[in-house]
């Protein structure tokens, strides 16, 4: 479903990398790896159509993702080092617009049952300043649950984490593999997912 | 999803009034102190009061442009707006309308209370309050082209008004214009129409250009 043909980046006048190929089908995962600066984000934001490839090319089904835009995009979920929520709204309202400029509105009670799913019950009315880092986090990846993406891209989803939330999210990955989902994400843990196809990625 | 980001952008906006009421009292006070300072000379203060409201119109929208997508740029909501399935141009011209609706309504309720202590007439006063309507939405979306294009650079502030204040002059003129010619006594409608015309022209390419800067800026 997703490819990457020869993929290069370059920063400055730095190539990150260059050379990249891969294919993902549906229900397998892509774990980046490699040491800070490797390129990972880089690599992350460009599947996601955010930046350009300095060479090669990302196809969706097929279809180069810089031909697809609108269509590619509504197939993606993206969450990134930044949580992409404000400070000044409520958890639930977060979640709420987040999900409606990504496109698929949902109810007051959807929102909330996702977020007791991750163990944000009773703090739904709370602005997103008052949270720790961690349960920041878990409101970004509330999203996850309320979207209906095939395709997700995650980096380092399990930074700032606790034991519980991780497993939380390592069945939610599953769940997701097993309904014929794409998975791409950076992580420096061992993830302990089961799925018919884990690849890694090593950037040098 | 153009309502959901209007409906985003007010609520940040209630919960961060300060914002909004540092523009309007900049605004105020810009206006106020041109009275205090020149003195009470009747016709010469009717005669620069259109320019001047509109001067302190301009520099008080540019003060808040800074804002229009730097906060989101901060907290990651920006990037996930870029990865929206429907139109940025949309989402763009939401979050003008918005930035709209925080600081150039109340500019334009304002001015005419301010006009008062310009000597003004009363037809003036009204033909002064029709052209900010009609103009402070094209400052919202020509200002949202270079926010966009500012994004993330140092000094970004100073940046943008080198950027944006040269596009601004034909509202200007057209907008102080107006007053003028209703207080000399000519036709005023002309000047109106053509920042409606201004108005309808940002209207389809100001959020195009933002919406291209944005990507550009991102990437």
């Amino acid at each position: 479903m997703l490819q990457g043909i020869n993929l290069a980046c370059i920063r400055g006048d730095r190539e990150l990398f260059k050379d990249i190929n891969f294919s993902l089908e549906a229900g397998s995962l892509l774990q980046v790896r490699g040491p800070n600066g490797s390129g990972k984000t880089s690599l992350l934001r460009m599947l996601c159509g955010l930046s350009n490839p300095a060479a090669g090319e990302i196809l969706w089904r097929g279809t180069s993702i810089r031909s697809l835009s609108g269509d590619y995009f509504a197939a993606v979920t993206y969450i990134g080092h930044l949580s992409g929520t404000k400070d000044d709204l409520t958890v639930i309202e977060n979640l709420r617009i987040s999900s409606a400029l990504a496109g698929s509105e949902i109810s007051m009670s959807q929102a909330s049952d996702a977020l007791k799913h991750m163990g944000l019950r009773g703090r739904e009315a709370l602005p997103v300043k008052v949270l720790s880092q961690g349960q920041r986090r878990r409101v970004a990846l509330a999203r996850l649950l309320v979207c209906s993406t095939t395709l997700w891209i995650l980096d380092e989803p399990l930074v700032a984490l606790d034991v519980m939330a991780v497993k939380l999210i390592q069945k939610l990955l599953e769940q997701h593999l097993q309904r014929g989902g794409v998975i791409v994400m950076t992580t420096h843990q061992e993830i302990e997912v089961t799925a018919t196809s884990i690849m890694q990625l090593h950037l040098a | 999803m153009f309502m959901w980001i209007i409906k985003r952008d007010l609520l940040l906006a209630m919960r961060r009034q300060s914002d909004v009421l540092t523009t309007l009292f900049f605004f105020i006070i810009v206006v106020s102190l041109f009275p205090l300072s020149v003195g009470p000379e009747m016709n010469m203060l009717r005669t620069m009061a259109p320019g001047v409201v509109w001067v302190a119109a301009l520099l008080a929208s540019m003060l808040s442009l800074g804002r229009m997508f730097s906060n989101d740029y901060v907290d990651g909501t920006l990037e996930q707006m870029l990865l929206s399935p429907q139109s940025l141009s949309l989402l763009v011209l939401g979050k003008a309308f918005a930035h709209w609706l925080v600081t150039g309504v109340p500019l334009v309720l304002m001015a005419p209370v301010l006009g008062i202590q310009y000597d003004l007439p009363t037809d003036a006063l009204l033909v002064l309050t029709a052209a900010l309507l009609l103009g402070t939405p094209v400052l919202s979306l020509i200002g949202a082209i270079g926010a966009a294009l500012t994004l993330g650079l140092r000094g970004g502030g100073v940046l943008v008004s080198l950027l944006v204040l040269p596009l601004y002059i034909p509202v200007l003129i057209f907008g102080a214009g107006a007053v003028e010619a209703n207080m000399a006594g000519v036709a005023f409608d002309a000047h109106l129409s053509l920042i409606g015309a201004f108005l309808l022209v940002s209207i389809v390419f100001a959020p195009w250009a933002a919406a291209l800067s944005l990507r550009v800026s991102l990437e």
